[in-house]
């Protein structure tokens, strides 16, 4: 059960949650579980083919998913699933 | 070399001579003075004649400098030690007359004789950036680069307040603002540079005033425009280093694509709420901004601090760190964060780094990035409608 940090923009979507612990062996499984148990997320994260939207950066600890097997990337209970938005604020 | 040995034992072994009468000898001919300092030290204040040979090149460089052997040799360092083992690294290669200024050069100054100051530096200058000078890392040198340095900063607001206060404390040569906006009240809280006097006042005129009452060294070129395809190549031309603090997606997208194109380093942040992200992308060196958001996220996933708020001091932590950076990548010390994404979360005080790497399908810097000829330098699709997409 991997924590996921959810960034500043998708709190009001979890109900002000940062940090949640959701089931899933995998960053897909773990991110398709947040989105289960928080709707409003999923069209955030996912296309309408269930891929990860190409705006959302996804990290395993300090590793973009990108370089590592994507949403297939193996995470263990004591690893951090970070999803990081584009900001532009100056 | 004899470094177990005692400095007071290598000094039993040579001759040392007083500053006074150092001086009356290099009145007459025939008299070699040697600085066995670093170069940052001779450049802040050196005796008059003095030829720079650093500690660990005396063996390698002495012959070239004092072929005759028998030539009378004067050696002065800081404080007499580093010259006291020089006169004796001499003395074994059979120089028959060196001799070390006792107390090296803080005695010289100490006694009121002459010293040359730092070419390229005012007295004023000297006392200002003494703090810097200090820093061995910085020195004479790193303030001089820092006085040459032209940055260009993209936003006078949440960042570039910040950020331009202290690179002209700093003694950054040159400062460019760009910003087409006017202080407004609600700037204030943040936006450091401008003061409740400057409402109504355009941002790159009233930062302009309280830089130069800060340092009259600082020139500051004013931008009263907003960066678009057509004044980017121009404008950025110009400046060793962009700081990127715009406060929209646009803007960042094509600040990333001209400055790869002139292969020009960003020190590029962003801010909202109590959260801050920094990078440095250094052309082909690193990854980009589109390595690291190969696209724009829809409008209601990048709500505006206009929309959203931001608390000031984090404002003021980002504009600082990238001010930082600026600092570092000018005068050429420390590690830059390129390849590195640094988070902040103010709330629960946590500095996070994630990797960015380089993506090879990179539309802009990647290996297969179109070559573009200089004719079409200058231009740029419509980064609206891309971001609008």
């Amino acid at each position: 059960m991997p924590t996921i940090k959810v960034p500043p923009v998708l709190r009001p979507q979890t109900g002000g949650e940062a940090e949640i612990n959701a089931d899933g062996d995998t960053v897909g499984a773990a991110l398709r579980a947040l989105a289960e148990r928080y709707p409003e997320t999923k069209d955030q994260l996912f296309s309408p083919e269930g891929e990860l939207n190409r705006y959302v950066n996804v990290y395993l600890n300090d590793e973009d998913v990108r370089v590592l097997d994507g949403l297939d990337t193996l995470a263990a209970d004591s690893d951090t699933v970070v999803i990081l938005p584009a900001m532009a604020g100056g | 070399m004899a470094t177990t040995e005692t400095i007071e034992q290598v000094k039993e072994r040579i001759e040392e001579v007083d500053p006074t009468e150092a001086l009356e000898e290099l009145k007459g001919d025939g008299v070699a003075l040697i600085d066995t300092r670093e170069p940052y030290e001779h450049l802040e204040a050196h005796i008059d004649g003095a030829e720079l040979v650093r500690p660990a090149d005396v063996v390698d460089r002495i012959e070239e400098v004092v072929p005759d052997h028998s030539q009378r040799v004067l050696l002065y360092c800081a404080s007499g030690n580093r010259s006291a083992r020089a006169a004796d690294e001499l003395r074994e290669l059979g120089y028959e007359n060196a001799a070390s200024v006792r107390g090296g050069i803080k005695a010289w100054e100490a006694e009121g004789l002459p010293v040359v100051m730092a070419e390229g530096m005012t007295p004023e200058q000297r006392n200002r950036y003494s703090r810097h000078t200090l820093l061995p890392e910085v020195g004479v040198e790193g303030q001089l680069k820092l006085l040459n340095a032209k940055v260009l900063l993209l936003g006078a607001g949440g960042l570039g307040a910040p950020s331009a206060l202290y690179l002209a404390a700093a003694g950054i040569g040159t400062i460019g603002l760009v910003d087409d906006d006017e202080v407004d009240e609600s700037n204030l809280q943040r936006q450091v540079i401008h003061n409740t006097e400057r409402i109504g006042q355009p941002k790159t005129e009233s930062a302009r005033k309280t830089i130069e009452a800060l340092n009259p060294d600082v020139e500051v070129i004013e931008h009263r425009v907003r960066l678009d395809a057509s004044n980017i190549i121009d404008i950025i031309s110009d400046y060793d280093v962009i700081v990127d603090g715009a406060d929209n997606f646009p803007t960042r997208y094509l600040l990333n694509d001209a400055s790869v194109r002139l292969r020009k380093p960003v020190v590029s942040a962003s801010i909202l709420a109590f959260d801050g992200q920094i990078s440095t992308f250094i052309p082909f060196e690193g990854p980009c901004y589109r390595c690291l958001y190969p696209t724009p996220p829809p409008p209601e996933l990048a709500p505006s601090c206009g929309a959203a708020g931001v608390l000031g001091v984090m404002a003021g932590v980002m504009g600082l760190l990238q001010a930082n950076e600026v600092i570092k990548l000018v005068a050429e010390i420390g590690e830059p964060l390129v390849g590195r994404l640094l988070l902040y979360d103010s709330l629960g005080t946590h500095f996070t780094e994630l990797k960015v790497r380089r993506d090879p399908e990179c539309p802009i810097c990647g290996p297969n990035a179109e070559e573009i000829p200089e004719s079409e330098m200058g231009k740029f699709p419509d980064y609206e409608l891309f971001c609008a997409a």
